[in-house]
């Protein structure tokens, strides 16, 4: 254990808090309390979600009662909170499937191009020239409501932005000299693609990510007031702001309090989206 | 060492008629037009020519580096089996393992988000059977050949910490990690300034003269010619019009263009003449003219250069020249 001379030590780069954008610090909070509250509700909830308490229905915002009671007594607060688990669980289900199999098919397609591009091609023009959320609906409906087959819906369109945005950037990349260099050293073509070129082409395609977890709680808290989407009486946003729509005149704490929720998390997936974004591009 | 001697009088690569052609809207654009020529081993040939000449396209056909549309023809013998109708499986053997490649923009070249040692390593993983351990100390080992001062520290680092002549080393070092017969160098000093140029060309030598490498140089610098290759060939619109050991062409051209390109370079120690310029610009490689490619920038051309094609023809033993004239030339240049 000899001390070692700074000038010895392998340099390494630092990341200072103070030198982050302040939208991924922003953003980084949110998320990280929202994590917090989604893995560990009960610790912060002070009621169960789902008791229904007869003697405090519709009650307005109180010290016992945060963000009142709804028409069945139930704590508007721990829902919420219990909310997160739900909601959370959506934005990285929803989105993780997609992103890696539009990545791989995209990083995969991009190097190829030719007849393989312009398939792909014409199967991104199918699924884009459907609003997302009608498709998604339509397929929820065949395959009946429930978080699960939201998630496949969602899956089985999803992954073709993610494709679209990895195949381009993979196209500019695969002609760049480096892209020569590594076949020119005898590297394989998979080696090249996910090797060397995909580590150059993944960024737009994590910075979306965060944008589509922001997506994909909406569409969640969509579906779930459609009643498509996670089922009464489970705490989701969607559902509790649904759960209010009649009471919104006598009782606008139902819908509002899960509706400033969304907009929280929401905004705390773009912030550290664009957070995200501008570390990825400043390190270059 | 009993092999070397055995196959001394056997070209390392053989190219014989590599035509690339590229399919373009406008029709097709030859860049590269029935070159042929031999590599042998340990020696040192510089692909001579201005910007757009074909040279640059001809050392990445050898490698079927060519993006589509081009496309490629010819034979490319390496060891007696032909690179262009091999199987890819097998090409991934020769490339980086047999024959390495360093192309003229190391900032390019190098991938920016992986670490030097990353990137040796690649190619010690696809060419030998080194483990991770004897992987890293061969890149230290590398990066110490190529003259890159503290070795085991900036293997942790990535290109944009180097600078221009540091990354065109490491470029180097990667190229070299196999240990390859031969080598195939694009303009290699071109973006890089005087001084670290003379480096690197030096630098290249000495592996030559380390590993008995071959090494195809291309480069549009007469000086650099000169100063590290044994043979040349000077190529125009995509085609060699003349070849020869760099001493005799220098000291005696027999292509009116050779010695255009001879006449526009100052010589130390001489006596100071005018510079001599050729005049005009080299033709679009989609209208190359009909007969000799470099008739209207010719002062010796005459009416059978308009109508035909001069063949590329031995004169002397390891001479050749494409050119009706190349005696008139020849004589001319002797008598100033």
């Amino acid at each position: 254990m000899t001390a070692i001379s700074p000038a010895a030590q392998p340099r390494r780069r630092r990341i200072r808090v103070a030198r982050l954008p302040l939208t991924f610090v922003l953003g980084g909070l949110i998320l990280g309390i929202s994590l917090i509250l989604a893995v560990f509700p009960s610790i912060f909830a002070p009621y169960d979600p789902i008791a229904m308490d007869y003697n405090a229905i519709l009650a307005p915002p109180s010290l016992s009662h945060f963000f009142g009671t709804d028409s069945f007594g139930r704590d508007v607060f721990a829902r919420v909170i219990h909310a997160y688990t739900v909601d959370m669980q959506i934005a990285i289900f929803a989105t993780t499937g997609p992103l890696i199999v539009g990545v791989i098919v995209g990083a995969l397609v991009g190097y190829a191009g030719g007849l393989t591009e312009t398939l792909f091609g014409r199967v991104v023009d199918a699924v884009i020239s459907f609003p997302f959320l009608v498709l998604v609906i339509a397929i929820v409906a065949v395959l009946g409501p429930g978080l699960t087959n939201m998630y496949i819906a969602v899956g089985v369109i999803d992954w073709v932005f993610y494709g679209r945005l990895v195949a381009g950037e993979v196209k500019v990349q695969k002609r760049l000299d480096y892209a020569d260099a590594g076949r020119a050293m005898g590297y394989t073509p998979a080696r090249i693609i996910f090797r060397h070129l995909l580590p150059n082409a993944i960024t737009p395609a994590i910075v979306y990510w965060m944008t589509d977890m922001a997506l994909a709680i909406l569409l969640g808290s969509s579906l779930g007031y459609l009643g498509l989407g996670a089922q009464p009486p489970a705490a989701e946003w969607g559902v509790q702001i649904a759960d209010g729509k009649n009471f919104m005149s006598t009782a606008w704490w139902i819908s509002v309090f899960p509706g400033v929720a969304i907009v929280v998390t929401g905004l705390g997936f773009s912030l550290f989206g664009d957070g995200l974004a501008e570390l990825l591009r400043t390190k270059r | 060492m009993s092999a070397v001697t055995d196959t001394a009088f056997e070209p390392a690569l053989s190219v014989k008629d590599l035509t690339t052609v590229f399919e373009t809207p406008g029709g097709p654009v030859t860049a590269v037009d029935a070159v042929s020529f031999d590599v042998m081993p340990g020696e040192v040939l510089g692909l001579v020519g201005e910007s757009g000449s074909g040279k640059s396209v001809t050392l990445r056909s050898l490698m079927r580096l060519v993006h589509a549309p081009g496309k490629v023809a010819g034979t490319v013998l390496w060891q007696g089996r032909d690179l262009l109708s091999m199987r890819e499986r097998e090409l991934r053997r020769v490339r980086g393992g047999k024959i390495a490649i360093i192309f003229q923009e190391p900032t390019t070249a190098l991938n920016p988000v992986l670490t030097v040692r990353v990137q040796i390593e690649e190619n010690l993983r696809a060419h030998t059977s080194l483990d991770g351990r004897q992987r890293r100390a061969r890149a230290i080992e590398l990066l110490d050949l190529v003259g890159i001062p503290a070795a085991e520290r900036r293997l942790g680092d990535f290109p944009h910490q180097f600078s221009g002549g540091m990354k065109q080393r490491v470029m180097i070092a990667i190229a070299l990690a196999s240990n390859p017969r031969l080598l195939l160098a694009d303009e290699p000093t071109t973006a890089l300034d005087v001084t670290i140029q003379d480096q690197i060309l030096k630098l290249i030598l000495d592996l030559r003269d380390e590993f008995s490498m071959s090494v195809v140089f291309v480069t549009h610098d007469l000086g650099v010619v000169a100063q590290t290759c044994d043979r040349m060939a000077v190529m125009y619109a995509g085609r060699i019009v003349e070849s020869g050991s760099v001493t005799e062409v220098f000291s005696e051209p027999h292509h009116p263009y050779t010695r255009g390109l001879l006449g526009s370079v100052p010589r130390g120690g001489a006596e100071r003449t005018l510079l001599t310029s050729i005049e005009g610009t080299p033709p679009s490689l989609a209208a190359i003219p009909a007969g000799c490619a470099f008739h209207p920038r010719c002062d010796f051309a005459v009416e059978r250069c308009i109508e035909r094609r001069p063949a590329l023809e031995a004169i002397a033993p390891g001479r050749m020249v494409a050119c009706f004239r190349q005696a008139d030339v020849a004589a001319e240049a002797a008598a100033t």
